[in-house]
């Protein structure tokens, strides 16, 4: 007497893939979080010089970004090939760097300031002159932790 | 009786996903910030009189670079790829030279009493100098002092600086300090 005795067949039940979108876009959305797309627009050409005793970043969301390098190529013929400075999304020169402090400093709260790091992005074939102008004015306004951001060599 | 509606086939949502996935993989650059970290030292007030710290000529290393990128490392010209000798030579001083930098017996909290060199690498560079010269300088610098802790944890702790925790680490950056001085910009050749 098999109450409850299987009926016939005896299939594999297919595998459901209707759970597979949902794993894929669980997925999708961590990718989409935790990527962040850039925010303002490279207006000068940086290529990194290589340093093989580079650390991370700690804390990313604590770092203003100054770069320096040549523009780009479509805008060399308004402002010329000279390494310039990009603060935030236009040119702007070293006097500029004490007001983009400023507001960089307001932005972090209040316990995050004195960790607030200065990243100088900066190309491998400026000279140090205008670094040396970039230190100074960020000494002046007592942003002293900086970083030079190199990237590591690639190992052959 | 009601009409049984089909079913909307759902099996391709995951290779549509699977697009959108691939698509924000190759577009997103998961941005690598690493760097040197380094502290400036700050502006000296202007009222107050410059103090000149006399710091021991044996203590200072002086390693300068001309807008030709040649490099000078405590009077003598020198490769780039001999600098992290000197360096290491120079902040260890394992026969106690009388022109290497002095020792001071310093207690270290955890560890206890620990030679450290007062060593101090003073940076020059000159406004000609190309950014990558004065970066390979600083990372041979930076690996001088990261080869020496790691002999250092090697020793005391029997592992590389890397895997110490906190506290050990804490130790050893007492043990080897990183003393570098980026000086007030000067004109090292003059035009």
């Amino acid at each position: 007497m098999a109450k409850f005795g299987r009926s016939g067949k005896k299939d594999v039940p297919g595998l459901t893939t209707a759970s597979m979108s949902d794993i894929v876009f669980m997925l999708l959305f961590f990718f989409m979080v935790t990527t962040q797309l850039r925010e303002t627009e490279n207006k000068v050409m940086v290529r990194l010089p290589e340093a093989s005793q580079s650390a991370k970043l700690e804390r990313k969301d604590l770092a203003a970004y100054i770069n320096v390098g040549p523009p780009v190529q479509h805008l060399q013929a308004q402002y010329g090939n000279d390494a310039r400075i990009q603060l935030n999304d236009s040119f702007r020169s070293v006097d500029d760097i004490r007001d983009f402090i400023a507001t960089e400093r307001e932005s972090k709260s209040e316990a995050d300031r004195q960790f607030m790091t200065v990243a100088i992005k900066a190309d491998e074939n400026v000279r140090m002159g205008i670094i040396t102008d970039i230190k100074q004015e960020l000494r002046r306004c007592s942003a002293l932790k900086i970083m030079y951001a190199a990237r590591k060599p690639v190992k052959d | 009786m009601a009409k049984k509606l089909p079913e909307i086939n759902s099996s391709s949502t995951a290779d549509i996903a699977f697009l959108l996935l691939s698509f924000f993989l190759m577009t997103s650059n998961m941005e690598q910030n690493s760097g040197l970290q380094r502290r400036l030292p700050p502006m000296p007030d202007e009222n107050q009189k410059v103090q000149n710290q006399q710091i021991n000529r044996r203590n200072i290393i002086v390693v300068k670079i001309n807008s030709a990128d040649r490099l000078m490392a405590g009077n003598e010209p020198i490769d780039v790829s001999q600098l992290k000798y000197k360096i290491k030579e120079f902040l260890v001083n394992a026969s106690n030279d009388p022109k290497l930098p002095e020792k001071e017996k310093k207690a270290i909290e955890g560890f206890g009493d620990y030679m450290v060199s007062k060593g101090v690498i003073s940076l020059q560079n000159d406004r000609g100098t190309s950014y990558q010269a004065y970066i390979a300088v600083q990372n041979e610098i930076v690996k001088a002092i990261d080869e020496l802790r790691d002999e250092f944890a090697r020793v005391n702790f029997n592992r590389p600086y890397a895997s110490l925790d906190e506290e050990q680490q804490k130790i050893v950056r007492e043990a080897i300090p990183q003393n570098i001085s980026e000086a007030e910009p000067k004109d090292v050749s003059k035009r």
